[in-house]
């Protein structure tokens, strides 16, 4: 009997779990084993699991490369520098206005590159002889068309392999222009093992080459970076409209509907709230230990998680006024979301949901779907690090392999003149002692039921098990594995691109989503894959008169 | 507006590409080979390379693409990646059970020299490929050429994997449609079957990335060329290239190798190119064209005649891939269209002359440039104004800032459907493309119309 017809209530997820790698070969299976937990979490019990490894070869997997962890997710989203890939032309046109990040650059004069697709289109001549004068012909030839305040170069992989220098060009070229910042990201494909590494080259080079640029001081009260938020869909907008009603002043979001600038002022914030922890928790360190400013783990996916996340902020910050004024915008906002939750509940309640997507959202969307009453029976990342399953305790104890141990790292101290602790250690112990929790994460296993799965780097066939046995209401993940997944009867929602919806964080984004997954799991079309004559091939019929 | 940085004024550019009109050879061999049956195509390079492939032919046609990739390492790039491709060969044929492999190389691999014949003769001696299964490749460095010459280089691949000349003709006809959709390879063959022929037609993406959904997920769908047709193409009593850039190679080393006759084509769009389709493959293959295709011309001709004041004179910007492109320019220029601006994004020269050619028949010059990209476009629309854009998704920014009316043509279409089902090829595509273009210019008329000149009828 095929896997697929088994009932349900026959498969306990280890027996799931062991059907999936039946059919690997030895090696495969072995690694792909230590990947696949089924979830024993109890208590302060969380079990261990393989992440941030290598993908096997021929295993056809969701993730992308470091180029596009990179310029694609971290740079992508900024308006106002020109981006130019140092590569051949494919690289940059994939990239180019894929990723669905919203920017308002309506303002008079703003500048936008985001609709351009710029790169040094490299041809064999290039490879053989070196690319380093065309890129920098190319820098040259972008400043004198455009006169933008950055210059942001990606290698591609051939630039590592050849040798090009692309930094001593950068270097070169922001001291001949003296107007415009120019600076380079080593970012091959090839490095690391997903796009994760791709988020760190980005980041580092963000922080070291931009953030603290501008000491101007920026107007406002309760200023906080918002970090780790891309504004897909323009999640971005809407988490700015709910901070702005509330009175907190977001001077920098990495880095969604972003400028230079909001890099370059950084610094001036009194807090950091972390949204996706994979992508830039270290940020947030760098910008502690080098500026003084905490951090806090935030979520805004989520109605409740959006209200929680409001009130730590608002916590933090200890303003009488400003606890006031957020428990306000929440009692404000939340009866239209709930009027929506009871709408919807009745045909979203009990279904079942699995989601496998990025290095955050895996997690974060779970409260969503719990608001709906929908139960996530499997989930995991595409490129997570073993913290982002575990919680950040087991941080120290990660081995740095041959993969990671070529990504820049890099070395921040204390800044001699702008250091200064926004909270004494007094008032920061009192906040700890409170319940506020900063620089913490507990990771997705502790917030999974007992007994789901929870897999890491899922590959398609894999993907094709689990929907085949279980036969989740919706499948959570990306472009790639969208319409497999609908062919096989079940709806499929893209979480890193939202399809062509959104926003869906905070208060009028959870009633986006409540909306369209209860269009998802309840439309009509899942019962129109058979025709009448194959569901009822027999000849003979008979007249309703008759 | 939304390309509010771009000038008018035009400035050579020597070393920056801006807004390309070409992608790199992979996505045009993995597209080819998804064409084969039974077949999985394989990225030999990093894996951000074929997840990028295959989330821009995802988005394009709404279907799954499944493809493998090497998933080089930092390592495997600095000491070859033999081992990562031997491998990934036994982890497809065991996992995902295809008939054939076709690997295809990157920027990558290329660099750094790995060699693969010699990788993929070390799979077969060693095992990891199983009796009656095929792994076949083709070279698709991405800073040569474009996307067009990858998908020429992989049917040129499955020709060399496969073709076989046993010396007995077998009595049919090859047709290489190119890179077109897989509703145009449909009506090719749907026209060959009305003059009685049993072709063999390569690459067939049709039934594999315009599917059905049935609640079943074939990874392998029903459709493409059967790997026995592929062999029996060096048997073949002729063989049908259309287009120079896309499918010449392929025949050329059929002609060569197997001793099976070329002729090399234009796209068949449009009149004169679809009479030139029709009347070739009749004397190939020596059969007479039967009434109902004679038919279909006469409403084609029947609708030019009709509507061609609404034709008459219209200026176009054109971009996209070289053989589409001269195709469709020869079929706007038929009708007393005027293609005045035209980029493809594909390097070589030949290209120039054709469409030099073309409009000088027509008794004007265009401004034309291969490998040219849509920020040159988009200046010469500004220092010359045009009545409608032809071109893939990204010249909806372009048609939006100059309130232009655009019609979708080319790879990739992001945003709207209809090219995977409806064809442009043939007599019937003809009427369906002049219906699309006719739609486009007649609503802009009743849009911008005063209202004592709107028109009930046209």
């Amino acid at each position: 009997m095929p896997s697929s017809a088994k009932k349900l209530v026959n498969w306990t997820p280890t027996d799931i779990k062991a059907d999936m790698l039946a059919k690997y070969p030895p090696k495969v299976a072995r690694k792909r084993a230590s990947q696949i937990l089924v979830n024993e979490a109890l208590g302060n019990e969380t079990p261990e699991i393989s992440a941030n490894v290598r993908t096997i070869p021929g295993i056809i997997t969701m993730r992308g490369c470091t180029y596009a962890g990179c310029k694609g997710v971290i740079l992508g989203p900024t308006r106002d520098i020109v981006n130019i890939t140092h590569g051949p032309i494919g690289c940059g046109f994939y990239s180019w206005l894929t990723r669905r990040n919203q920017t308002d650059a309506s303002a008079e004069g703003a500048e936008n590159f985001m609709p351009y697709c710029f790169s040094t289109d490299m041809q064999d001549q290039d490879i053989i002889f070196g690319g380093e004068k065309k890129l920098q012909a190319a820098i040259q030839e972008a400043y004198d068309l455009f006169h933008p305040k950055a210059i942001a170069i990606f290698a591609t992989c051939p630039v590592g392999l050849i040798g090009d220098d692309i930094h001593a060009v950068a270097r070169k070229m922001k001291a001949k222009f003296g107007d415009c910042n120019v600076f380079a990201f080593s970012c091959e494909g090839y490095k690391g093992v997903s796009q994760s590494a791709g988020h760190h080259i980005a980041n580092n080079k963000i922080f070291s080459e931009v953030v603290g640029e501008n000491d101007a001081e920026k107007p406002g009260e309760f200023k906080i970076n918002l970090l780790g938020e891309y504004n897909i869909g323009g999640d971005g907008f809407e988490i700015d409209r709910i901070l702005k009603k509330c009175g907190i002043t977001n001077i920098s979001t990495f880095s969604g509907n972003s400028t230079y600038d909001q890099f370059a002022s950084a610094h001036k914030a009194d807090l950091s709230a972390v949204m996706c922890h994979r992508s830039i928790n270290y940020v947030a360190d760098m910008l502690e230990t080098k500026f003084g400013i905490p951090w806090i783990k935030v979520n805004f996916i989520g109605a409740k998680s959006t209200a929680k996340s409001l009130r730590k902020i608002a916590e933090y910050f200890g303003d009488p006024g400003l606890t006031a004024r957020v428990e306000e915008v929440i009692a404000e906002e939340m009866p239209a979301v709930e009027a929506v939750i009871d709408d919807v509940l009745p045909r979203t309640k009990g279904k079942t949901a699995m989601l496998f997507v990025g290095g955050s959202r895996a997690h974060h969307y779970q409260d969503l779907f719990a608001e709906m009453g929908m139960k996530t029976l499997a989930a995991g990342y595409e490129f997570a690090h073993r913290d982002d399953y575990e919680g950040r305790q087991v941080i120290p104890g990660l081995k740095v392999d041959a993969d990671s141990r070529n990504i820049e790292e890099i070395e921040v101290k204390a800044d001699e003149q702008r250091y200064a602790p926004r909270k004494t250690s007094e008032e920061m112990a009192k906040l700890e002692a409170a319940g506020l929790k900063f620089k913490e994460y507990d990771g997705l296993i502790p917030d999974m039921d007992h007994q789901t799965l929870v897999i890491d780097d899922l590959n398609q066939y894999e993907a094709e098990k689990l929907v085949e046995i279980i036969k989740p209401d919706v499948f959570c993940a990306g472009i790639k594995e969208k319409f497999s997944i609908q062919k096989l009867g079940i709806p499929m929602k893209q979480l890193h691109s939202y399809d062509s919806g959104g926003p869906y964080a905070g208060f009028q984004g959870a009633v986006n989503f409540y909306h369209e997954i209860d269009r998802l799991v309840n439309s009509k079309v899942w019962s129109y894959m058979k025709a009448p004559w194959q569901e009822n091939p027999e000849l003979s019929a008979t007249y309703v008169w008759e | 507006m939304l390309l509010r940085h771009t000038p008018k004024e035009i400035k050579e550019r020597s070393a920056l590409a801006i807004n390309p009109a070409k992608t790199c050879q992979p996505i045009g061999a993995m597209y080819a080979a998804l064409g084969i049956h039974g077949c999985l195509p394989h990225s030999h390079g990093s894996q951000g390379c074929c997840a990028y492939h295959r989330s821009a032919l995802t988005r394009h046609y709404k279907e799954p693409v499944s493809a493998a990739t090497s998933s080089f390492t930092e390592g495997a790039s600095v000491f070859g990646g033999g081992a990562n491709l031997v491998s990934a060969i036994e982890n497809i044929f065991t996992v995902y059970e295809p008939d054939v492999i076709a690997v295809h190389t990157t920027c990558l691999s290329e660099t750094i020299g790995d060699d693969l014949p010699q990788m993929t003769d070390k799979a077969k001696k060693s095992g990891k490929v199983p009796e009656g299964k095929h792994v076949i490749y083709a070279n698709t460095p991405s800073y040569v050429g474009s996307h067009v010459t990858g998908f020429s280089n992989m049917v040129k691949g499955m020709a060399k994997g496969f073709a076989v000349n046993t010396g007995k003709k077998n009595g049919r006809v090859n047709i290489i449609p190119g890179w077109v959709e897989p509703s145009d390879m449909e009506e090719v063959r749907r026209m060959a079957t009305l003059m009685g022929l049993d072709i063999i037609l390569f690459p067939d993406t049709s039934g594999v990335l315009n599917g059905a959904l049935t609640g079943e997920y074939k990874m392998f769908p029903d459709g493409g060329t059967p790997v026995a047709d592929l062999v029996a193409s060096g048997d073949a009593i002729g063989t049908l290239a259309l287009g120079e850039w896309c499918s010449a190679d392929a025949a050329r080393w059929l002609d060569t190798q197997c001793k099976v006759p070329c002729t090399v084509l234009d796209m068949p769009f449009g009149l004169k190119a679809t009479d030139r389709f029709i009347d070739t493959l009749r004397k190939v293959a020596g059969v007479s064209v039967p009434d109902t295709i004679a038919f279909e011309r006469g409403q084609l001709v029947d609708l030019i005649s009709d509507m061609h004041q609404y034709f008459h004179g219209k200026k176009v910007a054109l971009v996209g891939d070289s053989d589409q492109v001269i195709a469709l320019t020869e079929f706007l220029a038929s009708i007393d269209m005027k293609p005045v601006h035209i980029v493809t994004g594909t390097p070589g020269n030949k290209f120039e002359k054709r469409i030099g050619e073309i409009t000088a028949e027509a008794g004007y010059k265009a401004n034309v440039k291969a490998g040219g990209d849509m920020f040159l476009l988009h200046q010469w629309i500004k220092n010359e104004p045009v009545d409608l854009i032809i071109g893939n998704t990204y010249c909806k920014y372009i048609a939006r800032d100059e309130d232009i009316p655009f019609l979708r043509f080319g790879f990739p279409i992001l945003d709207r459907v209809g090219h995977q089902y409806f064809p442009i090829v043939g007599y019937k595509g003809g009427l369906h493309m002049l219906t699309k273009i006719l739609d486009l210019i007649l609503t802009r008329t009743d849009r911008d119309e005063t209202e004592e000149k709107f028109e009930l009828v046209y």
